[in-house]
């Protein structure tokens, strides 16, 4: 699903994120990247959708080398994975539901169609019952849901999470993890970028540890 | 409904949500200065085209000219090859024209006797006006020759500096509408900034984000094209309603006509097409900002 060999991405300015980091995630797996802030966690991630792209080595994404994708090809991709931002990137002035819509509103959906898919995206993140209200209205672990159910509501095969239980409590940063664990029982790939060392042993899942640019 | 469609259809209509009342008056006011002036031109030409077509030449003839040597006088204007018609006004005749015209027949009354002339009316062949006038003038009997197309193409050229001055100022007047369209999708793309990025990062292509903006400069245009169009149309109403009286008085039914579907719906285009353009400038500049940080 997802193929890192030799990546390495510097940044304009000389600050080097990536040294050389190679991994595979099979389609179906779940797997965590860890490490300390600053570790390169969030680059990592954003090569996968080509919000960055690697000063070298090759990123594979269902086959494609997202390093080499035309620009005009990027949403394509990007609408096959869900991404669950730091910072949930919610829009603030319309409805949770609206929220959830705005993947759909790209592809063209029937509006009846998108609305049923929207609202089943909700459900699964538990917030159903509040789709009338502002995100602004909601808690930091119900913003981070209604962020999960905007990234599943094109039913991505690929999800990834990026410091998704940063700021929560340990009660709501469970349930946020469990929902990713529950996309991955039915098939879809997930990988989380996470600090927390001790949350992640509870799952016993495959952890990708990042220290100073590298696996270690 | 195929999704193409529909994505067509939310554009449009996210564009008539945003469209600015205040921003397509605006643009109505602008454009209804030309377009209203196009229309007062295209009256003025057809009162000036009217006399401009048949170039006539007043002959009038020295007061103590015989009837007999009149009549000579005409058949060597009529083997002229330069004159298409001649018409003799033999001064009784005249004399009753002028009573015809309103409060004239008291002072006619009050001189006594005829102080007209006999006259003849030439229409000349184009083009042969003014050589033509200064022959006559020198043919025995003729008193005084006055060309009445001179005033009518002074009026043509009038008109013609006119038209230029409203090309000028349609072209002005066209920028600023670009302008401001270029504006209004500015703000518009500052207000939906964060929309923006955050649809870009979840798979929105590039189309469907410029999409609505083209859509609302194109309405925007066109929207204050109908204004110019009815601003003009109120106008002219308002203004036929003096030139009636006016024109009355001259026996005459001029009025300024309105702009005719094919100008209206010109207008209406134009507008629109500049709208685009606007619309384009704007999101090719702005959007690439966007994506740049």
């Amino acid at each position: 699903m997802v193929s890192y060999s030799s990546v390495a991405k510097r940044y304009p300015g000389g600050q080097e994120a990536l040294k050389s980091v190679s991994f595979t995630l099979e389609p179906g797996e779940l797997a965590f990247i860890t490490g300390r802030s600053g570790a390169g966690k969030s680059t990592l991630l954003k090569l996968i959708p080509a919000i960055e792209r690697p000063s070298a080595g090759s990123v594979i994404v269902n086959g494609q080398n997202v390093g080499a994708l035309k620009r005009a090809a990027i949403p394509y991709l990007r609408r096959n994975i869900g991404m669950v931002f730091q910072d949930q990137k919610l829009l603030y002035d319309r409805s949770v539901f609206d929220n959830v819509m705005l993947p759909l509103a790209f592809s063209g959906h029937a509006p009846r169609e998108a609305a049923r898919r929207a609202r089943a995206a909700l459900d699964k993140v538990g917030l159903l019952g509040r789709e009338r209200s502002n995100p602004i209205q909601l808690s930091g672990g119900e913003q981070q849901r209604l962020a999960i159910a905007r990234a599943v509501v094109n039913r991505p095969a690929l999800l990834i999470g990026d410091e998704p239980t940063a700021n929560l409590d340990a009660e709501s940063a469970a349930r946020i993890l469990d929902i990713f664990v529950e996309f991955n029982q039915v098939g879809v790939t997930v990988l989380i970028a996470t600090h927390d060392q001790a949350l992640v042993e509870r799952y016993g899942r495959k952890v990708l540890h990042l220290e100073a640019g590298r696996i270690a | 409904m195929s999704a193409w469609l529909r994505l067509h259809r939310q554009a449009f209509l996210a564009a008539l949500r945003r469209l600015g009342t205040l921003n397509a008056l605006v643009i109505g006011v602008a454009l209804s200065l030309p377009a209203g002036g196009y229309a007062l031109l295209e009256g003025l030409r057809a009162v000036a085209g009217r006399f401009a077509l048949d170039a006539q030449v007043s002959v009038f003839l020295r007061a103590d000219l015989k009837r007999a040597d009149a009549e000579a006088l005409g058949s060597t204007l009529r083997a002229d090859r330069r004159i298409a018609s001649v018409r003799f006004v033999p001064r009784e005749e005249a004399l009753k024209e002028l009573a015809a015209v309103q409060g004239m027949s008291e002072v006619i009354g009050a001189l006594g006797q005829n102080p007209l002339p006999d006259a003849f009316v030439v229409s000349s062949k184009p083009n042969t006006l003014e050589a033509l006038a200064a022959d006559l003038g020198k043919l025995p009997g003729v008193a005084h020759v006055q060309a009445d197309a001179a005033w009518a193409r002074r009026l043509v050229a009038l008109a013609g500096i006119g038209r230029v001055a409203l090309w000028l100022l349609s072209a002005l007047l066209g920028l600023g509408l670009v302008a401001v369209t270029f504006n209004t999708i500015r703000l518009q793309i500052l207000t939906q900034r964060e929309e923006i990025e955050v649809s870009k990062l979840i798979g929105a292509t590039d189309a469907f984000i410029r999409r609505p903006f083209y859509y609302l400069g194109v309405v925007q245009g066109a929207a204050g094209g109908i204004a110019a169009i009815a601003i003009v149309a109120a106008g002219l109403a308002l203004l036929n309603r003096e030139v009636a009286v006016l024109a009355d008085s001259y026996g005459s039914t001029f009025r300024f006509a309105f702009l005719d579907a094919g100008d209206a719906f010109a207008v209406v285009l134009f507008a629109g097409l500049l709208g685009w353009l606007g619309a384009h400038l704007s999101v090719t500049r702005h959007l690439r900002a966007i994506d740049a940080s």
